[in-house]
């Protein structure tokens, strides 16, 4: 009698369960191999969009439109915009508007925001158009562009603010940029203008960063991967640790050491932080700031570095992550509720050893931190492991939004290939 | 007991080293291939591909092959900027080499100049001094 009453339990909960996930069924179908990504068990894949060019960030609009921005204009094209007409996942129309390339790109307050290397600009959209209905307003105009960490990507709070990263057009801050011998300007002139995040207003047009910016914080070489977590109100960003440790200090540091150091650093930034760059970076081993070689540090001795902010999380050396998003939306099971998603492009400064990254990883978050160590999400972007060279890889990932269902949407800088990820 | 009293000296010798690292052995008897991997080798890798958008690849192009002055002034001067290779834009910076000696520049120049399906003929260190001391405002 009770061995029956427990399969009628059991049965109860399977129609139950059962029921929870037609209620959150995406109704999407997966395309075979879930367009080549690895994920968890549970998620599949389809790939939304192919060939747009080399793309940058990404954004999803509340009627499930899809933007993209371009690294260089695509045959004069700027920013492409993408619809699926038939509910299957699949863009079916492709259009285009401006004439900028650039990388930062969010949806907020109903506009467009959209970071070129010198300005941020905003489009509007009428009702359900999927092309934006005027000319856009140019909200921080002048930024500086220089040869190096030139990308500028965006956040935006609750109360009316806009986060701009600003990365530095330095390796280390050397006198001569990545040069054997050249000592560390100090201190580092660079960080008045650079390797930092800036705040300004999110609707006033035609600021500057000399006359409206405030530098929020510093001693970051270059974050772009940045996103405001509105669950616990506080700006995040994921820095690119500095290059080339054994190149130009060989008496500290071999091969394999450049390979592993410095870790990319997860911070949470409170207003006046200052993270250390150029002066010092994060050893992941020894769990601590390490004063920089170009600074008189040795690869161990601490210094100036014993005041600088840690970060909440450390992740491989020179893996370049490239996009972060907090996930708050129903769609995925609940331990991805508040999590962090980041994007790694992949490394480039790891050679003669294996390249490594190219990955979306997650991480569990309860209020403000972490709650356990990183794990890869979705992999196989490359198509190839292990990557030698970072040209092997055919694709890297780059960007990362989340659509209205709760579907995770990853776009690719090499062929411009937009993945959409559901828990169907 | 003596043995361990000398293996214990011995250790700490080797670990009181240990911070300061040897620079990386190399074996081949290619002098440019040496260069090469010592300031090369993080931005053109080992193939010579460079890295997508950002560092040009070093294979079977016109900037390696080609104009000699071009190529030896790019070492010295370095470069920064969009530059176009095989049809493709990049964008990183190049640093100036002015701190290698005429041999390691030639040497170097040469060694790519015959590898990564390039092929073209060698440069000499008198090639690179005539240029150097053609710059002003240089070091």
């Amino acid at each position: 009698m009770i061995h029956i009453k427990q399969i009628a339990i059991l049965v109860i909960c399977t129609l139950l369960a059962g029921c929870n996930r037609t209620d959150r069924s995406t109704g999407l179908n997966p395309d075979s191999g879930n367009g080549g990504l690895r994920l968890p068990e549970g998620f599949a894949a389809l790939v939304v969009a192919e060939n747009l060019g080399q793309g940058r960030h990404i954004a999803v609009n509340g009627n499930g439109d899809i933007f993209l921005a371009p690294r260089e204009l695509n045959n004069g094209h700027g920013i492409v915009a993408l619809r699926d007409t038939t509910g299957d996942g699949k863009a079916d129309i492709t259009a285009y508007f401006g004439d900028l390339p650039g990388t930062g790109l969010q949806i907020h307050k109903e506009y467009l925001y959209f970071a070129h290397d010198t300005c941020v600009i905003r489009y509007k959209f009428h009702a359900n158009d999927l092309l934006p209905e005027s000319e856009p307003e140019t909200i921080v105009s002048g930024l500086k562009r220089e040869y190096q960490h030139e990308a500028k990507t965006i956040a935006f709070d609750a109360v009316g603010n806009l986060y701009v990263n600003i990365g530095a057009p330095s390796n280390a801050c050397q006198k001569d940029d990545r040069t054997p011998g050249s000592p560390g300007l100090d201190p580092c002139p660079i960080l008045e203008m650079y390797g930092g995040i800036w705040r300004f207003k999110d609707d006033v047009k035609n600021q500057t960063q000399e006359k409206d910016g405030h530098r929020f914080a510093t001693g970051l070489r270059n974050c772009v991967a940045i996103d405001w977590n509105n669950k616990v109100n506080n700006l995040y960003v994921v820095q690119h640790g500095r290059d080339q440790l054994n190149q130009f200090y060989p008496e500290y540091y071999d091969d394999n050491d450049n390979a592993n150091l410095p870790a990319e650093e997860f911070f949470l930034l409170e207003e006046g932080d200052d993270c250390g760059w150029p002066y010092c970076y994060f050893d992941d081993q020894k769990i601590r700031k390490v004063l920089a070689p170009e600074y008189g540090g040795n690869g161990d001795s601490i210094g100036r570095c014993a005041g600088k902010k840690d970060p909440i999380l450390a992740f491989p050396a020179h893996t370049a992550p490239n996009d972060l998003i907090f996930y708050t939306h129903e769609q995925f099971p609940e331990e991805y509720k508040n999590g962090a998603f980041i994007a790694f492009h992949g490394s480039w400064n790891r050679s003669p050893q294996v390249q490594k990254g190219y990955n979306v990883v997650f991480v569990p978050f309860y209020d403000k931190l972490p709650t356990g160590d990183w794990s890869v999400f979705a992999d196989g972007f490359s198509g190839t492991e292990p990557v030698n060279n970072t040209g092997d890889a055919a694709h890297r990932p780059m960007g990362l939004a989340v659509g209205p269902d709760g579907s995770l949407y990853i776009s690719d800088s090499v062929h411009g290939t937009i993945w959409r990820v559901f828990y169907p | 007991m003596k043995h361990f009293i000398l293996s214990g000296l011995l250790f700490l010798l080797l670990f009181s080293c240990g911070r300061t690292k040897k620079p990386p052995e190399t074996t081949t008897t290619e002098p440019g291939k040496e260069v090469y991997m010592k300031y090369c080798l993080a931005c053109h890798p080992m193939d010579g591909s460079g890295v997508p958008g950002m560092y040009p690849t070093l294979q079977k192009t016109d900037w390696v092959q080609e104009d000699k002055t071009r190529l030896i002034s790019l070492m010295l001067d370095g470069q920064q900027g969009e530059i176009i290779v095989n049809g493709q834009i990049f964008k990183g910076v190049m640093p100036a080499h002015q701190y290698l000696t005429d041999e390691q520049i030639a040497d170097v120049l040469t060694y790519i100049r015959s590898n990564y399906g390039n092929n073209a003929d060698p440069v000499t260190p008198a090639e690179v001094a005539r240029l150097r001391s053609t710059q002003t405002g240089q070091n």
